[in-house]
């Protein structure tokens, strides 16, 4: 990463972080912030994430992090803010940073100066309103006999309209959050979120753990997406003990996240087909996730592969009869789907309900930031395996094929998902062929150092980053992880607007988005 | 179409008779649909709450939906409403923001009612515990009558776990 041009593009002086990611981090002045956001924007770069950390200890102030992606790769800013005058709010840049910067205070108390919004985001009243879990005076063990406090959503008024009310316990077999629809007949005017409900307290629970122990902790994020968080979180440790792991486990690791892609796409095709009516379809897609998750337990010991990726390498390893039942099953699976495929096309009942359906044309998903899978099937050409793709991750080599749709409607989403499926099986059949040998872990080199790392993964659902301070004895001081579902979820509140109440499920399961990522 | 009937007719029943079956080839799914099937005969209907889980636990239960498990065709059915169910099956640690949510579904529910705690988090509250945010394993604030471990159980563990609950105590 030419750290450089960088430097004089945005008159800040950047450090290179050591590791898989191509990033660079730099402390910044509030004079810098909105300056270099809108340069970013202009320049049509993304936001990734935002977040706060107590550094009160080490320079008495609170630090408040942003990380943008532009065409050379990630950058990390830090800014230093004082408790009482906050720092300048981003969501007129980027939409996306609005719910960031209300968790971002629910969790530190740390506000952004002149934002619109500043209802709570995670707090739902069960624990005070002056009580911020990120704080270093706080254990994060204290218990509150707060109750839920009424959250004042948007009402929208006029002749007929009314209000539906759902969760956060919904219908199906999903996890909890709040949908309040104000709609006119069936048609939807407004849908407005409320999440929160599955908070957890990972991000305090990390600062009881060490580099060496997190994994599993980031293993349990979001359950659908469990290597691609385990594999951000180690990449992270990594870069900070500048461990190189083993070429082979870096294979490895490719070859377990295709296999979770394929896995969570087989998964929603069903569930598309059937809450479009046609049961046939999850019948069929759900038989075949059956079939490649138990593969998975047979191999790697774990239906979902859970902690199979640990900081210096991998805990699994594949010999070459793991490889044939591998190759045989891609085979078989392959066809199927194409079947499949064929028939989802054909079939003029389901068609009629995903085209057109829940739309982000390219222009609202750029302007607003819509990313990973949903992203490209609106036009939004972005792809972690690929564009940032440096030795030696495997994916500089694989060189993978972006799938992409410029409709942005559900029906792109399926065409996405089913480009996906063949291209991670195109690259899963690659990586057998040119699996190195050698060791799959070592040791991470020594662990009893400090300083920053990241990870950046392409989920099957869109990139998955993870921030780590650590400090000087390895000791966990922040770690911070982003689900990509934190840019998707405010953007579907959009996609239903002129769609009809009946329409939700289809759309929502076309982007299929994190309650748990999200919530943390 | 009278062609068409005079060859059934002339073709009649070739079915043979159905064999014993073989006990020894059962597979151990078969083996627990069939000790479902034996004490529901029915219906079991199962309200689920996911009440702070990572998501990995709800992916395993849907998977008894697919064809393989096929738990429609034992008579379990997932339902939406609390005040259809029988049992609660609840997973992840509870946390805080879920909690009234929770109680709600448990109240709705008519008696008798069955509690089933399901994954690591939800029996012990696994690795994320009891904090500001969660009150942790599910026992913590409902009477569980069954706990299926797992990070997450597998679908037949599940199926095992819902055996447990409803089986009378030997």
């Amino acid at each position: 990463m030419d750290t450089d041009s960088l430097n004089t593009k945005y008159l800040v002086s950047f450090q290179q972080l050591r590791g898989d990611v191509p990033i660079c981090i730099a402390d910044v002045e509030v004079q810098d912030w909105l300056r270099i956001a809108q340069a970013v924007r202009a320049e049509g770069g993304v936001l990734i994430s935002l977040w706060g950390t107590d550094r009160r200890t080490s320079n008495d102030l609170y630090i408040v992090s942003v990380v943008f992606c532009v065409a050379e790769g990630l950058f990390w800013l830090r800014l230093p803010v004082d408790e009482q005058k906050g720092y300048p709010d981003l969501s007129n840049i980027f939409p996306a940073a609005m719910r960031m910067q209300r968790a971002l205070f629910d969790l530190l108390g740390i506000g952004a100066s002149g934002a619109d919004d500043i209802r709570p985001w995670i707090n739902h009243g069960r624990w005070p309103k002056d009580y911020f879990p990120l704080r270093n005076q706080f254990s994060g063990l204290e218990q509150f006999d707060n109750q839920l406090e009424f959250y004042p959503f948007v009402s929208v008024e006029g002749d007929g309209v009314h209000e539906i009310a759902v969760g956060p316990i919904h219908a199906g077999i999903i996890e909890p959050g709040h949908f309040r629809f104000s709609i006119v007949g069936e048609k939807v005017l407004r849908l407005e979120e409320l999440f929160g409900y599955t908070h957890k307290g990972v991000e305090k629970l990390f600062t009881q753990r060490t580099l060496s122990n997190g994994h599993q902790l980031a293993g349990r994020i979001s359950g659908d997406s469990t290597v691609a968080y385990s594999w951000a979180y180690c990449m992270a440790v990594e870069g900070i003990t500048g461990c190189q792991i083993p070429i082979r486990a870096q294979w490895l690791r490719a070859l377990l996240l295709e296999r979770e892609r394929v896995s969570m796409h087989l998964l929603d095709l069903g569930a598309l087909g059937n809450d479009a009516g046609l049961a046939f379809g999850l019948t069929q897609f759900s038989l075949l996730r059956e079939k490649w998750v138990r593969l998975n337990d047979k191999l790697f010991g774990h239906r979902f592969m859970m902690d199979c990726i640990i900081p210096g390498g991998t805990s699994i390893d594949i010999d070459e009869t793991g490889f044939d039942l591998l190759l045989k099953q891609c085979m078989g699976i392959e066809k199927e789907v194409k079947t499949l495929r064929d028939i989802y096309a054909e079939h003029s009942g389901l068609q009629d309900r995903f085209f057109n359906l829940g739309r982000v044309p390219p222009n609202l998903a750029e302007q607003l930031g819509l990313c990973g899978m949903a992203g490209r099937a609106s036009d939004q050409a972005r792809d972690a395996r690929t564009d940032q793709a440096t030795p030696p991750s495997a994916y500089a080599q694989l060189k993978v094929r972006k799938a992409g749709h410029i409709s942005g409607d559900v029906a792109s989403r399926v065409f996405v998902r089913f480009e996906e499926i063949f291209e991670s099986i195109r690259l899963l059949r690659e990586i057998v062929k040119l699996m190195p040998s050698g060791a799959t872990s070592i040791p991470v080199a020594d662990s009893s150092v400090g300083g920053f790392g990241a990870g950046w993964v392409e989920g099957w659902r869109g990139p998955i980053f993870v921030a780590i301070e650590a400090g000087a004895q390895g000791e966990i001081i922040r770690c911070h992880c982003h689900d990509p579902s934190w840019q998707n979820w405010p953007i579907l509140q959009h996609a239903i607007l002129g769609d009809i109440v009946p329409d939700f499920p289809i759309i929502n399961k076309s982007f299929n988005l994190s309650y748990s990522g999200h919530d943390l | 179409m009278w062609k068409i009937l005079k060859q059934i007719i002339h073709v009649g029943l070739p079915t043979e008779a159905t064999p014993e079956a073989n006990e020894v080839w059962r597979t151990e799914v078969e083996q627990i649909q069939a000790e479902i099937l034996q004490i529901l005969g029915r219906a079991l209907c199962i309200r689920e709450v996911d009440a702070g889980s990572c998501n990995a636990c709800e992916l395993e239960i849907q998977a008894l939906g697919n064809p393989i498990y096929n738990v429609e065709g034992l008579g379990i059915k997932f339902v939406a409403s609390p005040r259809h169910a029988d049992m609660l099956l609840v997973t992840g640690p509870v946390t805080k923001n879920m909690e009234a949510a929770i109680m709600y579904a448990f109240d709705a529910m008519p008696d008798p009612k069955l509690v089933v705690a399901l994954g690591e988090c939800a029996c012990t509250g696994g690795v994320f515990g009891e904090n500001y945010a969660t009150c942790g394993r599910v026992s913590n604030i409902l009477p569980v009558n069954v706990t299926i471990p797992g990070c997450p159980p597998k679908p037949i563990d599940i199926l095992r776990g819902i055996l447990a609950a409803v089986s009378p105590i030997n």
